[in-house]
């Protein structure tokens, strides 16, 4: 367990600047999750971290050590990568055990630690395969193993489960997120699943063009995105943006309005904006009934599946709490 | 219908058909070599009388024994032991200094590395026929002449295994490379713990294929052994003919020519699967 | 096309590059350069000093009726054997490709006369021909035909060109066979289903879906003829008679070393080295144009 804190990380390649100075204190146990769109240089960013990528501002300090120009094995981290990168001609025991063969381990604690991860993973009867006899799940959890045997200070996940299918994904996210519970160890994990991020993060940094938009918990940041970016990318459907003057009631300083699409209400008076509905996607539990309203762009209400369902080409009024509607200003921060 | 299923499935007579014209195609490839192994097994007499017999005598052994054991100018087993330690030079000394080269300009960032990419890019180019005469005078120079080292470094001095094995390293997922470095693993452990365990199929093929470059060799070696007991087989063979009018001894150099293919053809029946590959991946 | 992983440290690459830097720039780069330097040069009668004669010696190897002829005896050889033995392949890899069972028997087979050393397949082509002893030469005899190779320049070129011929069909052949084995079964099924007959599916499906490889094979095999069949003709003609089956590569080695006009073999290297070059162009134009594929 550690404390790992960045201080204005920067990077560039070339003249490029990828990184725009990012900031954080991370508490000891604590399991962070980087989340943005690709390109957004999150796996950048954890790159540094794990000391793959050299650093090209600022400082990255794990406890109180400043580990900028140490080797990755120096800087007691274990990292999972997104296409497992497992030794394909090693077995499972040989995969998790490689990193403690180096450091020179004798052979019966390399098997001690070996046998104890595969218990917790269920790996035990997998030891003598090689990677390519098991299933896309069973080698997301060796690479798990190989971080546990570690006993790093630090685990760093670069978007694990992106090569499962979606139902795996889910039982996966749990797993990860009991075992980290149950180790205690400090993690930060990159995603570019949202929900992924919501599900997993003590503390989320949302990443967009190589800057921190917002760091925070995942309900503070659904609840009162910092900027259009995060607001649009946090939460599925995504927020509906409008221009501010398409409604009577503006916003002074706002040059464009959000509303969750669970915020938006369908009615027959009163409404703030009117609209024709498009189509209706009835998702079972809830309707998605996309709008398409004055000015030709399409907003999407979520609403339960109780509620009467538009028909088809029906003009309707939209209606929400001025409490849930959010303004930004021509730059895209929160006003 | 059965006509125009052709290609599709044959059945019947163009199955036949297409089994004949294979069996003829067999034929032109094996009569050269049949008949070279029948003049191994009769004496000289049957011979020199022509037609010579289509099957087989009764001379073998005494023929190949006089052939690895006395030969004309030098025992044939000497010369076969020739060929082996030169074919297995080639091979290995190639495959090593490539593995070593590849390893360097597809892992590491140095001053040089663009140069040297180019400069062996150039080396393929040239194959050794085309440079004999200074190659030659080098290896003279050396005091090589007559020696195994004359015989195998020349003609490792090419770069296809190194592209070869450059490919094939550009392939590797470059997380297993950070892995083992998470896993604290230094640039030679990582060649020699993943990279080497995970190229052996590659080097496997590639061995397939240079052993038999390397026993084929004749211009080279016919220039630098004028010591007979440092021929190898395969140019060993036309040393056999007598100059002038004298009658070459027919089934010692036929049982010659027998043993000089024996290692090659079993090289690459026994490892046909690699030996295609190599053939395919040394060409791509 | 770069890693994004890479060690650091200097000293460590170069020490591992080393090995074959030192191999090549002593065997090849050395060698190559001292080529094109002394085809710039004559030695004196002695050998005791080099005299500078510029293009002098390229003037002369132009002007020279034997090395022209000698271009053009390569030409055809080429031609000739590329012809023949891809010829060959192609029916035999056609045919195999029709089989359904037992085409991998085949193939075991046919692979051989890749393990035989050019030399050695001269050596078995000569026995079957030798004028004296030959088994079908004395067949042709009795047909009526008098087989004379050490006489007849003509008979000469057939000899060498099949018996090189024969050792590359295995090559061709692996090729041929891996090519046609790729073309989806359903586009043939499709134009049997058309009602192409056999003859008029290879013509306008098979083979231009082919050509890539065939292509490929067009310049390996050119590359084979000039270089590779020294042995071929050095035990059965010894490039005979009257030099006519006096291929490039044959004549560097005959003047070079049989001859000892060093000037002359050197620049007959350079014209090589400048084949060489333009032959390996045309391979990579053409990788080029099928990594686009």
């Amino acid at each position: 367990m550690a404390t790992v804190s960045l201080k204005n990380i920067k990077k560039s390649f070339g003249k490029t600047d990828v990184i725009h100075g990012v900031d954080i204190d991370i508490q000891e146990g604590e399991f962070i999750v980087i989340v943005g769109p690709s390109g957004c240089g999150k796996s950048t960013l954890l790159r540094m971290v794990a000391g793959l990528e050299t650093i090209t501002a600022g400082e990255v300090h794990i406890d109180d050590r400043k580990v900028n120009d140490l080797e990755p094995m120096e800087r007691d981290i274990a990292m999972v990568f997104q296409n497992y990168a497992l030794y394909p001609h090693m077995t499972v025991a040989q995969n998790m055990g490689y990193g403690l063969k180096i450091a020179g381990r004798p052979k019966d604690e390399i098997a001690d630690r070996v046998d104890t991860a595969a218990k917790l993973l269920q790996l035990e009867p997998y030891l003598d395969r090689r990677p390519r006899e098991l299933s896309g799940g069973q080698r997301q959890r060796v690479a798990m193993g190989r971080a546990i045997v570690r006993k790093p200070a630090v685990f760093l996940f670069d978007e694990p489960l992106s090569n499962l299918d979606a139902k795996l994904r889910v039982q996966m996210r749990l797993e990860i997120k009991q075992l980290q519970r149950r180790l205690g160890v400090t993690s930060l994990y990159v995603t570019h699943d949202q929900v992924e991020a919501m599900t997993l993060a003590d503390r989320m940094i949302v990443m967009n063009a190589g800057r921190a938009d917002q760091i925070g918990a995942p309900l503070e940041i659904y609840a009162n995105p910092a900027t259009e970016f995060v607001a649009g990318f946090i939460g599925s459907p995504p927020t509906n943006f409008f221009s501010a003057d398409l409604v009577q009631t503006p916003q002074t300083d706002a040059k464009t309005l959000g509303v969750r699409p669970e915020h938006m209400e369908i009615v027959t008076e009163n409404a703030r904006l009117s609209g024709e509905v498009l189509y209706c996607e009835a998702l079972g539990a809830e309707t998605l009934v996309h709008v398409r309203v004055p000015n030709e762009q399409v907003l999407t209400v979520r609403q339960s599946a109780e509620k009467p369902q538009p028909s088809e080409g029906t003009p309707i009024g939209l209606n929400w709490s001025a409490n849930d509607q959010m303004g930004f200003d021509e730059n895209g921060k929160r006003r | 219908m059965a006509e125009r299923t052709g290609m599709v499935e044959k059945r019947g007579a163009g199955l036949w058909l297409t089994h004949l014209g294979l069996i003829i195609g067999l034929l032109f490839i094996f009569f050269p070599i049949w008949l070279a192994f029948v003049a191994s097994t009769v004496d000289q007499q049957e011979i020199v009388r022509p037609p010579m017999p289509l099957w087989p005598g009764d001379k073998l052994w005494e023929n190949y024994s006089e052939a690895l054991l006395s030969g004309v100018n030098a025992p044939v087993a000497w010369m076969m032991l020739n060929s082996l330690v030169m074919a297995m030079g080639i091979a290995i000394g190639k495959i090593i200094i490539s593995l070593l080269s590849a390893f360097a300009i597809v892992y590491f960032r140095f001053p040089g590395r663009k140069t040297f990419f180019w400069l062996i890019f150039l080396t393929l180019m040239l194959p050794v026929e085309v440079r004999i005469v200074p190659t030659y005078e080098v290896v003279a120079g050396f005091g090589m002449l007559n020696s195994y080292s004359g015989l195998i470094f020349p003609l490792i001095a090419s770069a296809t295994a190194t592209f070869l094995f450059r490919q094939f390293f550009m392939t590797v997922p470059d997380e297993l490379a950070e892995a083992a470095r998470v896993d604290g693993a230094k640039p030679m452990r990582f060649f020699w713990d993943i990279l080497l365990p995970m190229s052996r199929t590659n080097i496997a093929a590639l061995f397939v294929i240079l052993f038999i470059y390397g026993w084929n060799q004749y211009l080279w070696p016919l220039l630098i052994t004028t010591d007979p007991s440092m021929n190898t087989i395969v140019m060993g063979i036309k040393q056999m003919f007598p100059s002038g009018d004298d009658i070459a001894d027919w089934p010692v150099i036929m049982a010659t020519s027998i043993l000089a293919m024996i290692p090659p053809v079993i090289v690459v029946i026994s490892m046909q699967r690699l030996f295609i590959r190599g053939l395919v991946d040394s060409e791509k | 096309m770069e890693k994004r992983v890479t060690f650091k440290g200097i000293w460590l690459p170069l020490l591992l590059v080393l090995p074959q830097i030192a191999i090549t720039a002593v065997f090849f780069f050395y060698p190559a350069g001292q080529a094109i330097w002394q085809s710039l040069f004559i030695p004196d009668p002695f050998g005791l000093s080099m005299q500078y004669v510029g293009l002098g010696n390229f003037e002369f190897l132009f002007s020279d009726p034997f090395y022209r002829a000698s271009f053009l005896t390569t030409a055809i050889f080429s031609i000739l054997v590329t012809v023949v033995s891809m010829g060959i392949a192609l029916y035999l890899a056609v045919l195999a490709d029709r089989l359904i069972k037992g085409s991998g028997v085949y193939r075991t087979l046919l692979i051989w006369p890749y393990a035989v050393a050019p030399a050695v397949a001269g050596v078995l082509w000569l026995f079957m021909f030798n004028t004296r002893v030959g088994v079908v030469t004395w067949y042709l005899g009795l047909l009526g035909y008098d087989w004379n190779h050490v006489l007849n320049g003509e008979e000469a070129m057939g000899l060498v060109v099949v018996a090189s011929a024969w050792g590359r069909i295995s090559y061709n052949f692996l090729f041929f066979l891996a090519g046609l084995q790729a073309i989806p079964k359903s586009v043939i099924e499709a134009a049997a289903i058309d009602g192409a007959h056999f003859w008029t599916r290879f013509r306008t499906i098979v083979f231009p879906l082919l050509s890539p490889t065939t292509f490929f094979l067009l310049v390996v095999n050119i590359v084979y003829a000039f270089f590779e069949t020294f042995g071929v003709i050095h035990t059965i003609t010894s490039g005979g008679p009257q030099q006519s089956t006096t291929i490039l590569v044959y004549k560097v080695y005959s003047d070079g070393f049989v001859g000892q006009d060093l000037g002359s073999s050197a620049a007959q290297s350079v014209v090589l080295l400048v084949i060489v070059g333009l032959l390996t162009i045309v391979q990579f134009k053409f990788i080029e144009r099928r990594v686009h594929y």
